[in-house]
């Protein structure tokens, strides 16, 4: 088995300071930033990479804050190659400037060193408003509204706060340190944190829009899928969001030969995850070809520079074993004349002492119904500004992702939070407003 | 936060950096949109009453590998727009940005008349105070402007006497620095009654030479001629004719400080020696107005780090160190240390030694590429230091070395 140090993430950058100096030095500063234009949360990238070249770390990670309430998570794990860097105009001529390696060495400064970059609003403004979790879009979202003073509750059915960026995303991308310590600071603003409530089990819904100017629905995504299939309750079996979970935990064991169901990122994730902590051989098992697969080409490369096999055109319709799992019986898929994927005749049989199937998480149809939200196949029906068909019902993160087109990111949830934040509080304002009650001294968005 | 606010001969501006008199303070529109952006002052493209003609190429460029603009030159003149225009648009930022510093630059014939007459103009535009240009080293200086009087402290003595006999706001005399004692210039001001100082213009100087032309750069139409240097390479000279005019007491005007200034902390070290504000103009024409955000949040975060509460409080800070030669001890010895774990083995710190300096680095082990320094025949020159590409190497006092400092070895000679 490999050492720790493999699956458990760095704390603090890996980039040294004359490297950090020599690659901001690269940066243009360019006008109308195209890099900008391509960070969902708007970071003004040029800005705090100047800052940096000038020896102002903090003010550097200040910059990157103000935009994005998560820049240090969202350095180690945004998929730059397809946001910034792939925008970057280096990249016509030579290489794009490394900006998320940048956004990490300014923002450790500030995790590291406890600096505190935000006074607390000295002027409350009389509004209350629930969070329901405390992931990158319940965090963004909190950020803001702290901010510009008003009384914010976090309820987290975990322990921790911070999603999946805690509790999923593969430490070594990101450690749960980070991932925490980044919360906090957020949390520190004045924040009110229900760790361990979970809200339609301990807390109505009914009673959270009633008491309060605006609720923000930010659950994520539910438990990993399961296939549905004979044998998957052995042990051995379990789906992939479950396992790094247990990996973040420092808890996951990796067997010998690891079959992992799916083509997604989180079944790359797995499946590195699976090898740094040790396994001989993984196998992904994707019941179409290349072509479809959904991971992204650098996460692709990266499970194949760490060693992990590709099955194409396999289902798996068995899992058998004495107790725990022993293999996996697959069938061929092919394409019918219609273009269609149909089942072939052949069998094929993988042996395995684990499979962890990843083929996504579950719908939160139970609380959007609880919340009587309107959504579309689990995903809550929202305009730009996270209003759902509800009044003082708002929703963003992965809760609102359709499932199709881009893939579900942490920036994405960030910048969704941001504006949903800014939604309620102007809603709030102008019920007010319509009331005929005082509003607040506090200069904020109107 | 700290206080950005300045007040240099009773101009204020709610931070110390300014626009120098250049491209970037040529109209209303870019000082307007310069203000939009943060800066606390502008001093506008000099002024003259007979508009010039300026040529086209006007400007030459430093680049070193792939480092653009460390230098930069022209050959461009004052202002060629018509001085009612200009002086209506001063008096439209004015109105709009009543709390920033608005110098107007003159450049006027070697005529008291004249010369009051555009006092008169600019004072009534509404200018917090006027600058005078006597550093131009090129095109006017043919006609008696510029660098032609600030070359002769008798007359930059008689103009700015000429000047402060008709203004009622401050005035700041421009200083060039193609003189051999800057003094000189700043205490011929002083006389004439100038309430403070600016420096420095441009250095005289050739940029390069096109090579398939046979021409100087930049060339107008087959020739060339000398221009006026300016950006990062100038700094060091500037700081030094700073530090010269803030230490004498016969100056004793304020001063605000030009020349190379891109990052906060260039300005720091400009106030550190003197200045009491700062101009810019390189930076900006390479990387627009936006550049003052880092200006200023750079410099608030040094002044709140390090405890002190405003500007003001940091100028001349360094002057009490800066003493002539004479005055170093002769018996203080420092010594290069090389952080073994950082250093990469390229050996630049050993062959400079060899060659250019001491032969006090011994390369080390072949395989391991570590060299070590030969402390008895170390001066203590800094080159190695200088060249260090991963800078690994620090400069030790020789008193601290017996402690558990992390040097290399300190091995005979070999
Ligand atoms: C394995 C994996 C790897 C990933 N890798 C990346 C990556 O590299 N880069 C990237 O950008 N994105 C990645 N993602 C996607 C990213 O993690 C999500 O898009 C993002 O976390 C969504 O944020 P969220 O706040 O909407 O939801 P979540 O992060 O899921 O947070 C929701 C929170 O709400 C809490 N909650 C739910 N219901 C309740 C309730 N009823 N009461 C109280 N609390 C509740 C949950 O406990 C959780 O803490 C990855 C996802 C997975 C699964
Ligand atoms: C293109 C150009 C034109 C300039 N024109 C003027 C001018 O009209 N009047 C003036 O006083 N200085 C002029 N200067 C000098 C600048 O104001 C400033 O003193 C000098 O460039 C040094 O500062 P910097 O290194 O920040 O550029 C000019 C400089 C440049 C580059
Ligand atoms: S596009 Fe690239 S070079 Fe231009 S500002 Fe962005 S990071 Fe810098
Ligand atoms: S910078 Fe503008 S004015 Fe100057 S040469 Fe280029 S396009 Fe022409
Ligand atoms: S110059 Fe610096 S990096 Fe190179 S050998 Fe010397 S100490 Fe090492």
């Amino acid at each position: 088995m490999m050492g720790a140090e493999a699956v458990q993430g760095p704390w603090s950058s890996t980039i040294s300071d004359v490297e950090a100096m020599a690659e901001a030095a690269r940066c243009l500063f360019c006008e109308d930033p195209p890099c900008v234009r391509a960070c969902p949360t708007g970071i003004d990238i040029p800005l705090f990479i100047r800052k940096i070249a000038s020896g102002n770390r903090v003010g550097a990670a200040k910059t990157i804050f103000d935009a994005n309430p998560l820049g240090s998570s969202c350095a180690r794990v945004c998929p730059t190659d397809e946001l910034c860097e792939g925008a970057c105009v280096w990249g016509k001529s030579s290489r794009p400037v490394e900006i998320g390696r940048l956004q990490q060495y300014a923002t450790d400064a500030v995790l590291e060193r406890g600096v505190a970059l935000y006074d607390p609003p000295s002027q409350p403004i009389p509004y209350r408003f629930a969070i329901i979790g405390a992931g990158p879009a319940g965090l963004a979202a909190a950020r803001e509204l702290a901010l510009a003073g008003a009384q914010v509750t976090v309820y987290e059915r975990e322990q921790s706060p911070g999603g999946l960026n805690t509790y999923g995303i593969p430490p070594f991308r990101l450690s749960e340190g980070v991932a925490v310590a980044e919360a906090e600071m957020i949390l520190s603003l004045g924040v009110r944190f229900e760790r361990g409530v979970d809200v339609g089990m301990h807390v109505r819904p009914e009673q959270l829009v009633d008491s309060c100017d605006g609720v923000l629905l930010a659950c994520g995504l539910g438990a990993g899928k399961r296939l549905g299939i004979e044998g998957e309750e052995l042990d051995g079996v379990m789906d992939a969001i479950t396992f790094l979970r247990m990996a973040k935990e420092g808890r996951a064991r990796a067997g010998r030969e690891v079959v992992v169901i799916g083509a997604g990122n989180t079944a790359m994730d797995a499946a590195t995850t699976a090898r740094r902590l040790g396994a001989e051989r993984v196998t992904i098992v994707y019941r179409r070809s290349e072509k479809e697969m959904t991971a992204y080409r650098f996460e692709y490369a990266f499970a194949k520079s760490e060693g992990v096999q590709f099955r194409w055109k396999l289902m798996p319709v068995r899992f058998v074993g004495e107790g725990a799992v022993q293999e996996v019986r697959c069938r061929q898929t092919e394409l019918d004349p219609s273009g269609a994927w149909r089942l072939a005749e052949r069998e094929e049989r993988l042996s395995a002492d684990q499979v962890i199937v990843a083929i996504g998480q579950a719908r939160r149809w139970d609380l959007l119904d609880a919340f009587q939200v309107p959504h579309r196949d689990g995903a809550v029906t929202v305009d730009e500004q996270g209003r759902t068909r509800r009044p003082k019902v708002y929703a963003a993160g992965d809760c609102v992702w359709s499932g199709k087109g881009a893939e579900a990111t942490v920036v994405v949830a960030v910048e969704q939070g941001k504006r949903a934040a800014l939604a309620m509080l102007k809603d709030a304002r102008s019920r007010r407003v319509e009331h005929g009650l005082a509003t607040e001294g506090s200069a904020w968005p109107t | 936060m700290a206080d950005l606010t300045v007040e240099m001969a009773g101009i204020r501006s709610p931070n110390p950096f300014w626009l120098a008199s250049a491209p970037p303070t040529n109209t209303g529109f870019q000082v307007e949109r310069a203000f939009e952006a943060g800066w606390g002052g502008a001093v506008w493209k000099t002024l003259t009453d007979r508009p010039v003609r300026n040529v086209s190429s006007r400007f030459g460029s430093l680049h070193l590998a792939d480092k653009r603009m460390v230098g930069f030159n022209n050959i461009e003149l004052i202002s060629d727009r018509p001085f009612e225009d200009n002086l209506a648009e001063i008096r439209q930022v004015k109105r709009r940005f009543p709390d920033r510093a608005v110098v107007a630059s003159l450049m006027i014939e070697p005529d008291k008349k004249q010369w009051q007459e555009a006092v008169r103009k600019v004072e009534d535009a509404g200018v917090d105070g006027i600058e005078l240009n006597f550093g131009c080293p090129h095109g006017m200086v043919e006609r008696g402007m510029g660098a032609a009087v600030g070359q002769h402290p008798d007359l930059i003595e008689r103009q700015t006497s000429w000047v402060k006999s008709a203004a009622t706001v401050p005035v700041i005399a421009k200083l060039t620095p193609n003189v051999t004692d800057i003094r000189a210039s700043a205490r011929a001001a002083v006389a004439g009654g100038a309430d403070a100082i600016s420096l420095i213009n441009t250095i005289n100087s050739i940029i390069g030479v096109d090579l398939k032309a046979c021409v100087p750069r930049p060339t107008v139409a087959g020739l060339g001629t000398h221009g006026g240097y300016c950006g990062p390479a100038v700094k060091p000279i500037a700081l030094y004719m700073v530090a010269e005019c803030a230490k004498d007491d016969t100056v004793g005007v304020p001063i605000s400080g030009i020349g190379g200034i891109a990052t906060w902390q260039d300005a720091v070290e400009f106030l550190l020696l003197g200045a009491w504000a700062v101009q810019v103009c390189t930076a900006v024409m390479q990387h627009g107005f936006r550049i003052i955000e880092d200006l200023v949040d750079g410099l608030n975060r040094f002044l709140d780090d390090n405890g002190i509460g405003g500007v003001r409080d940091i100028v001349g800070k360094a002057l009490p160190n800066y003493v002539p030669f004479g005055s170093l001890d002769l018996d203080h010895r420092v010594v290069a240390a090389i952080d073994a774990d950082r250093c990469i083995g390229c050996y630049k710190c050993y062959i400079a030694c060899l060659d250019a300096a001491h032969q006090a680095i011994a390369p080390g082990d072949a395989e391991a590429r570590v060299p070590s320094v030969l402390v008895d025949e170390c001066v203590g020159c800094n080159l190695c230091e200088a060249v260090c590409p991963v800078a690994c190497i620090e400069m030790v006092p020789m008193a601290e070395l017996a402690g558990a400092h992390p040097l290399t070895s300190v091995s005979a000679h070999p």
